[in-house]
């Protein structure tokens, strides 16, 4: 073994990509790199983005942090969809090659990958940095470096997977990862590596995340705001968290064994000395299906409160919808094996978990119907937002009824692996999940930004979001229905399917299309913003305390802490000052906020390292990167000066003075 | 000393109360997830106990009298892990230090026991390799004695901030912590005792 082994590992010129399209986008993500990397130089920001952005404890900052790399890695997860429908609009008989098949299986791994781990879930816990806090009436989370830790690991498994476009390319496995494929015997490549370490890494971040929002709903909600007294987005995020805490741990469990399997040479899941590859497909299962409602609650979360607000109601339903949450939660949990119905576990245990499956119908219906009669007899406001929402009620009742389809073992052995369960699950995490998180972009924005984003824009977008997503997905159920399955990159010409799948192309182009026009959304607000400035903190009329404070938001939140006595207690408190009932003069305390910490990206840095050490077998990188993990912890728990003090004074100066970002640079 | 400064004491205590209950809420909900983690590997010891692939079963392999040794020491650390508990409570800073050190020296000794088994299995040729049962086997005890090394180096820097700092509000809370922690990875060995080595042997 030479010196170069010992420190490349399995790291040669040869990692490096091969074929044109990975080289174009490689070539092009460098160059990008370069230009910000040099932007950054030429105009001083560094000590900037150092100080008031990577190093930030403040949760808006992160959540807005979140929602940048989300977006970022929509784009890319966006277009390796449409590397795929393209290949697949070529994909009759044996002529059209527009990527080769072994890049065609990387490219959908990564889309699943990228768009669960690094767009949902980022787009997920970016919301909830935004707004948790401030709805709660709270000053921060419960534990503000653990949230930047959080992040700073999402960010380091997310760079990770960008990371084998560059050096080695990525698992071609899918984005569950079955074995036996993914074993060293079939795949001994660092794709597979890649994906384990880099949800590996992300996974922990988002498991601390978990942890750290539910202390947050149990231990700081503001005086008097009992728990039924919670916004209804708090309870969504409290039934996430509890999925979270129960689910996360089982997939760091499954990939480590995985992973050992990998790199100690076990059999958890090999097809050889008495391994089981149906065991990780339980375990994956008894994490993965708890993920999707892990992402989808809070979309529920969200859009109660957007409908409440735009429908100038109280929401129709308040206890039946937290109870469909624990319902849902608890439900979310025994239904795991319907993804496997085929493997034959028999027909009692298959017929357990079809009918578990579909009782999940019932509260997801219930939620459905609170919606619709909290709009009835409202005066809705057509903002953005409700455009998201009744595209979301269509298609997401769409997607929830091929769902119960599907639950049925007898139809699912028919169109198990197929376009249609492809068709099914973007239907509800599209029309779901995606248009649930921009609906509460748009309708948050101007909280975090002090501007509304541009009306007619964001409409499009809607429009075109919704209209791109039927024209793309209908015509996977019926190409399932016919037999086509997932993951196809060619197929026989007399099959007839190429005209369906063109128009599943068109309908990407559409989607495409509605993001160009979020992008350009963003930008004119941008240019126009002194026309959309927010100056009265509550521009939707809302119901909730978190537009009770100037926008945008202050960086201490609250001058002084709300005291809360029902469950809309900023409409509360704008009906009581109609009637002519002013609050008491506030009484200023001193505020104790948590100093800024270059911690968390250092130890997200070592964190990488342990990752790309096992990967390339740089052991050497992975021992520094773990004991670098552990000094810094032990460093930062050692340090007892980790807050500073705004006295009761000046809190009252900030407070009259309305704040700003700008002056907490004194501070920091 | 004046009302307004009184409230203000009032106050801190306040803040310092409720983040020690959040604190330790936290820490509770982190030994939950921990727990899951467990519960899936044993969840796949279970599954995969009789896949032994043609070699030796548990029932050829633990020796009851070692583990019932190792199950003795680490009770016992965990006996002065509490006394320890009790110690700072009084105020007792080199009682608080004695048994830090105790319960470091028992918990290294049942890492050596265990490294001494893993080494013995290996060297008969009986390693993570040969069949499923022992993968699953050398991952479920070794990461609970995974978790015992952190909380070696843990006790370590217990014993440094206490040295430097005495026992005050900050490291009182990292003590209840490590003290959650310590018992917690009994109660896991209680169970890995009972499912993998009595349960082996019978």
């Amino acid at each position: 073994m030479s010196l170069l082994d010992v420190v490349f590992g399995r790291l040669t010129f040869n990692a490096l990509p091969h074929d044109l399209v990975t080289q174009v986008a490689v070539v092009g993500i460098v160059l990008l790199g370069i230009a910000i990397i040099g932007a950054l130089f030429y105009f001083k920001k560094w000590t900037w983005l150092w100080k008031n952005w990577l190093t930030t404890l403040d949760a808006k900052k992160i959540g807005v942090m979140y929602i940048i790399v989300a977006v970022i890695m929509l784009l890319r997860g966006v277009s390796d969809a449409l590397m795929i429908r393209a290949q697949q609009v070529v994909g009759a008989g044996d002529g059209g090659k527009f990527i080769s098949s072994d890049t065609f299986q990387q490219v959908f791994s990564a889309h699943g990958t990228i768009m669960i781990f690094f767009v949902a879930m980022g787009l997920m816990f970016g919301l909830i940095n935004l707004v948790l806090p401030l709805m709660l009436g709270t000053r921060d989370v419960a534990f503000p470096f653990m949230n930047s830790v959080s992040f700073w690991l999402f960010t380091a498994g997310m760079i990770l997977v960008n990371a084998s476009l560059m050096l080695g390319g990525f698992s071609p496995g899918g984005w569950l990862g079955y074995p036996p494929l993914t074993e060293l015997a079939y795949s001994p490549g660092p794709g597979v590596d890649y994906w384990i370490w880099a949800l590996q890494i992300a996974g922990v971040g988002s498991l601390l995340s978990g942890i750290n929002f539910l202390t947050t709903i149990l231990c700081k909600r503001a005086k008097g705001m009992t728990m039924m007294k919670m916004p209804i987005f708090a309870w969504s995020v409290l039934v996430t968290t509890l999925l979270i805490i129960f689910a996360f741990p089982i997939l760091t469990a499954t990939l480590g064994m995985l992973g050992l399997d990998r790199l100690m040479g076990m059999h958890f899941f090999t097809s050889g000395f008495g391994g089981n590859p149906m065991m990780y497909i339980n375990l994956i299962w008894a994490w993965g299906h708890p993920e999707v409602y892990i992402l989808i609650l809070p979309a529920f979360g969200i859009f109660s409160e957007v409908v409440a607000t735009y429908s100038q109601k109280r929401l129709f339903g308040y206890k039946t919808m937290v109870l469909a949450l624990f319902g849902i939660t608890f439900l979310s949990f025994v239904v795991w094996l319907h993804h496997f119905f085929t493997m034959g576990a028999g027909a009692d245990v298959n017929a357990f978990f079809g009918i578990t499956t579909m009782i999940i119908a019932i509260p997801t219906g219930v939620k459905i119907f609170n919606w619709l009669f909290t709009m009835f007899r409202g005066r809705i406001n057509f903002k953005t937002p409700m455009f998201w929402f009744f595209s979301f009620v269509v298609t997401f009742t769409i997607g929830g009824v091929t769902g119960v389809l599907m639950a049925v073992p007898a139809i699912d052995f028919q169109i198990h692996n197929s376009l249609f369960l492809v068709a099914h699950f973007h239907n509800v995490i599209i029309g779901g999940v995606v248009f649930g998180y921009f609906a509460g972009i748009t309708y948050w924005f101007p909280k975090i930004f002090g501007f509304t984003l541009n009306e007619r824009l964001g409409r499009y977008a809607a429009y075109c979001w919704a209209i791109g997503f039927l024209v793309a997905f209908l015509p996977l159920y019926a190409l399932g229905l016919m037999g086509a399955t997932r993951r196809l990159d060619h197929y026989d010409p007399s099959t007839g399917w190429q005209g369906l799948f063109i128009v599943a192309g068109v309908g990407v182009v559409i989607i495409c299309l509605g993001i160009f026009f979020q992008l350009l959304q963003l930008a004119v607000s941008i240019w126009q913003r002194k026309k959309n400035l927010d100056i009265t903190g509550d521009p939707w009329n809302g119901r909730t305390l978190e537009w009770s404070v100037p926008s945008p938001a202050p960086f201490y939140n609250f001058a002084v802490l709300p005291v809360v006595h029902s469950r809309d207690p900023f409409w509360e408190q704008k009906e009581a000052a109609k009637a002519g009932h002013h609050p008491a003069r506030p009484v200023y305390v001193d505020v104790h906020l948590p100093k800024n910490s270059g911690f968390g990206v250092i130890i997200a840095a070592f964190a990488f390292m342990v990752g790309f050490g096992l990967i390339w077998h740089m052991w050497w990188l992975a021992i520094v990167g773990v004991i670098g993990v552990i000094v810094c912890v032990i460093i930062r728990t050692s340090d007892d000066d980790t807050e500073y003090t705004i006295s009761a004074a000046e809190m009252e100066r900030l407070d009259h003075g309305h704040n700003t970002y700008a002056a907490k640079e004194q501070y920091a | 000393m004046s009302k307004t400064d009184s409230i203000a004491v009032e106050h801190l205590d306040a803040v310092e109360t409720a983040r020690h209950g959040t604190t330790a809420l936290g820490f509770w909900i982190y030994l939950m997830t921990d727990c899951i983690l467990f519960a899936s590997l044993f969840a796949t010891f279970a599954v995969l106990r009789g896949a032994t692939y043609g070699g030796p079963s548990g029932k050829e392999l633990f020796g009851m009298p070692f583990v019932l040794t190792e199950t003795l020491i680490l009770l016992t650390s965990s006996f002065v892990c509490g006394l320890v508990l009790l110690g700072a409570k009084y105020n007792r800073t080199k009682l608080v230090i004695l048994g830090l050190i105790i319960t470091f020296l028992l918990g290294a000794a049942f890492l050596t026991l265990e490294l001494t088994e893993f080494t013995h299995l290996v060297q008969d040729g009986h390693s993570w390799r040969a069949s499923a049962f022992l993968s699953a086997f050398f991952t479920l005890v070794g990461t609970h004695g995974a978790h015992i090394s952190m909380g070696l180096i843990w006790i370590i820097v217990m014993i440094g901030q206490i040295l430097k700092k005495g026992l005050v509000k900050g490291t009182i809370r990292r003590l209840t912590l490590f003290s959650l922690f310590w018992h917690f990875l009994d109660i896991v060995w209680i169970f890995i005792f009972t499912v993998v080595y009595l349960m082996g042997v019978l």
